[in-house]
């Protein structure tokens, strides 16, 4: 099990959760509107972020790194509901060089290599195709890796570059379709907007043949009923459903069927985690075989309680939260108020589709006054549970081991 | 110091969840030009920062580094290797041996990765 934070005296806001009148949730947010930084309240390195809402089509984000921009989505924002508002939604470029400008009109979009017929799409033909709707978590594959022990080098993401969105858009099956997938193909790629400098890669990823036209892979045009913002792609974006954000390319403008494997950098070096059970080794370890990073583990956390809250002891205690599947659905959610030793079941909230944000909620009492640990377990519908132990690998992918929120019984 | 606030008020369930607007009515998309914001941050002084400024500055903003965590000198040289293999960033030999001492300097660690 790991600490998100300390109950030491550098905690300076607490707040009294527990029961009112009717024995339900009782919540007062002190959580500042007008707040200029964070404490991600972790040793080993600076632990406070600016947080600004000086991005485009953004309200406040926590700035992990202003050019190419890595913008987190404050945890707060995850407890107002399953859908993370657009101007809220994470940020993460790994170029500068991106326009700031998209013209609707003479954008295309081409699909090209291992095809009859190439293809240039407007964002009209785009949008006069078939349509569907689909609910998706995007998460950065290095979500929360400033939690791992010993720390490691990347995006310093606390458990903000995650999102969850209602997509709108066309099957990538069916634009493949259009242009006629040869015998002999083997993956795809796409490629954004976006220009590396000098001679450095081109951000680009691939997805088997098989996967692409699954059906369920979307080109999207449209995030929770508008279209997408610049920062998080317009105006187009793969989503690739259950699948870590790394392949999710954004100002999508390029698609490549290939007829053999994909060897560009990004594919076929970048984002690599050890082929161990929760991609874990130890630090130092070596001569271990690295596979790509594909598809999301489950996820749970606690939403209205923050380590450093004081609850109220000797009532039921509201806690809810989200929790996601990463490639499937949720099947269920525990929490302990005790640090782990007994487990209870929380009530699922509405099902908006399986590969989004699920919320849930529950009631706990703590006896005693004092610290306390409470933790929260997601097993998703494949009988993937969350693990208790500590993932690290030098990468700082996969994280999922089951948070912990310490909290003091008052 | 501890403060604790007092409850005022129970709300009995979690608020409900709007839904998002349906995008049947997203029929045309809107061209857009924005101003995104750039960085104009320097590292800070002391030997070896004239080396970073001007050749990590160039692909990412100052930030980026300085919100790392402490790390061994190692692994700040592979950063650096990483940089110059896998990213190609044009850095000197030399120019590459003084940004790990400078990081080592300012972001160094015995205990960490």
């Amino acid at each position: 099990m790991e600490s998100h934070g300390l109950l030491s005296g550098e905690i300076t806001r607490r707040r009294l959760l527990g029961a009112g009148a009717m024995g339900g949730l009782a919540l007062l947010s002190a959580r500042a509107s007008a707040q200029t930084s964070v404490d991600l309240r972790v040793p080993g390195g600076p632990s406070t972020r600016p947080i600004s809402a000086a991005f485009p089509q953004k309200g406040p984000m926590i700035v992990q790194r202003m050019a190419p921009p890595w913008l987190e989505t404050p945890f707060e924002v995850f407890d107002d509901g399953v859908f993370t508002p657009n101007g809220r939604h994470y940020v993460s470029w790994h170029w500068t060089n991106f326009p700031n400008e998209v013209d609707a009109g003479s954008f295309r979009l081409t699909v090209r290599g291992h095809v009859n017929e190439v293809l240039s799409l407007s964002l009209k033909d785009i949008l006069g195709l078939p349509r569907f709707e689909l609910a998706a978590v995007s998460q950065c594959a290095g979500n929360s890796r400033i939690y791992l022990q010993p720390r490691v080098p990347g995006a310093q993401w606390a458990n903000g570059s995650m999102s969850n969105a209602l997509w709108t858009g066309v099957r990538l099956k069916d634009v493949l379709d259009r242009a006629g997938v040869k015998a002999g193909a083997v993956q795809v790629r796409f490629g954004g907007l976006d220009q590396p400098w000098g001679d450095a890669p081109k951000f680009l990823r691939s997805l088997n043949i098989d996967h692409a036209r699954d059906g369920e892979v979307m080109i999207a045009f449209g995030m929770n009923g508008e279209q997408l913002p610049l920062l998080n792609g317009f105006p187009l974006k793969l989503v690739v459903p259950g699948w870590c954000a790394a392949y999710w390319i954004k100002m999508l403008n390029g698609i490549e069927v290939l007829d053999r494997p994909d060897t560009n950098y990004w594919t076929a070096k970048a984002y690599r985690i050890p082929d161990t059970p929760h991609a874990t080794i130890k630090p130092g370890e070596s001569d271990v075989k690295l596979v790509p990073i594909t598809r999301m583990v489950p996820r749970s956390f606690i939403t209205n309680i923050r380590t450093g809250d004081s609850v109220a002891v000797g009532a039921p205690v509201l806690a809810r939260g989200i929790a996601f599947g990463g490639d499937c659905g949720v099947a269920r959610v525990d929490l302990s108020p005790d640090g782990g030793r007994s487990w209870h079941p929380a009530q699922l909230g509405k099902d908006e589709g399986k590969y989004g944000f699920r919320q849930w909620q529950t009631q706990f009492a703590l006896a005693t006054r004092g610290e306390h640990t409470l933790m929260i377990r997601c097993t998703n519908s494949n009988g993937e549970t969350q693990p208790s132990v500590p993932v690290w690998n030098p990468g700082g992918y996969m994280k999922n081991t089951i948070e912990s929120t310490h909290v003091i019984g008052a | 110091m501890r403060n604790i606030l007092l409850l005022t008020a129970a709300i009995l369930a979690a608020s409900p969840l709007p839904l998002p607007a349906r995008a049947d009515a997203l029929t045309e998309l809107h061209s857009l030009k924005l101003d995104v914001p750039a960085s104009d941050m320097m590292f800070p002084d002391g030997p070896g920062a004239d080396a970073i400024n001007s050749n990590c500055i160039a692909c990412h903003s100052a930030d980026h580094v300085l919100n790392q965590p402490s790390l061994q000198k190692e692994t700040w040289e592979e950063v650096i290797h990483k940089m110059i293999e896998a990213y190609k960033a044009p850095i000197s030999q030399e120019d590459a041996a003084v940004i790990a001492d400078y990081l080592t300097r300012i972001k160094g660690t015995k205990q960490g990765y």
